[in-house]
């Protein structure tokens, strides 16, 4: 009941959070408020019983994304902002799509029961057996670092090469020093 | 008791159209980059909902408990977390970069010097 209550709650404040970053004025206040929202969306994670994402949130979403932006914020900013204004292309399209969505969710089964169609493939076999197998308590753990050690290999890869990216766009030739 | 239903997923739809929203109409790449964090999030929030077990306890084995959330989005979301920020790392060198060739990082004014 409580836990239901909560995540209500906390799914509107996400909400009315998300709606500020968007329409805050100047790019400060909305990298943090953006953090905010970081931080909000952790605190959801948890009502949801994802400890181990809301961890990860509140440490990489909420730290290192704003700190990212805020210093890319330092060697790029002070840049007048144009005045918001309606784009009424935008708001058809995302009207229109939204619709779409809302249309295709119905379809859906309900938020939290246990026979969900999404719980009944793969997820029992982790948990009942993962304790005997890889012999930690934590299933999260054994799932991304045994069962599916090859995405986390992946996901290193996509870190290594968006690295490699960034290293080579911040530290090459500048166009004055090239004439 | 509350019945949830299917509102965490409205709320989800909500989150991303207004991210999409963020990212067709500010011009700040800076910005824009802030709308598709938004619409990452949005997707996240999907996944652990899908996720989620009503009464079940978060996916660490203890003796005595029975039901328990799904692990498995939780893995493949915690993957998408850090491939997602390093996407905006990329994003925001990009950013600065554009910042240093053509002094501003706003859509509209990138356009105007070029025409």
């Amino acid at each position: 009941m409580i836990e239901e209550l909560i995540d209500v709650l906390l799914l509107v404040a996400l909400l009315l959070v998300a709606l500020q970053v968007i329409g805050s004025r100047g790019l400060l206040a909305a990298i943090m408020t953006f953090g905010a929202f970081s931080l909000v969306c952790a605190g959801l994670f948890i009502t949801l019983d994802a400890v181990d994402v809301a961890f990860t949130e509140a440490a990489v979403g909420a730290g290192v994304a704003t700190l990212l932006m805020l210093a890319a914020l330092r060697r790029c900013g002070g840049e007048p902002e144009e005045s918001p204004r309606v784009h009424w292309g935008g708001l058809v399209t995302v009207l229109v799509l939204g619709g779409l969505l809302v249309w295709g969710i119905r379809d859906l089964p309900p938020v939290g029961l246990a026979d969900n169609p999404a719980h009944e493939h793969v997820a029992p076999r982790y948990l009942e057996q993962s304790g005997t197998e890889i012999g930690i308590p934590n299933v999260v753990t054994s799932v991304l670092a045994s069962y599916r050690g090859f995405d986390t290999l992946g996901e290193v890869v996509v870190i290594f090469t968006a690295g490699l990216g960034v290293w080579l766009l911040l530290s090459g030739r500048r166009p004055e020093e090239e004439e | 008791m509350i019945d949830l239903g299917l509102y965490n997923y409205w709320i989800v739809i909500a989150l991303m159209m207004s991210g999409l929203y963020a990212l067709i109409a500010r011009g700040n790449l800076i910005r824009k980059l802030i709308g598709l964090n938004i619409f990452q999030a949005s997707v996240f929030l999907l996944y652990i909902s899908v996720g989620f077990v009503r009464d079940g306890a978060a996916p660490i084995l203890a003796p005595d408990v029975e039901s328990y959330s799904n692990p498995l989005p939780h893995v493949l979301i915690l993957t998408a977390i850090v491939v997602g920020v390093a996407t905006t790392a990329l994003g925001l060198a990009l950013a600065v970069r554009i910042h240093g060739a053509y002094g501003s990082i706003d859509d509209d004014v990138l356009d105007r010097q070029r025409d």
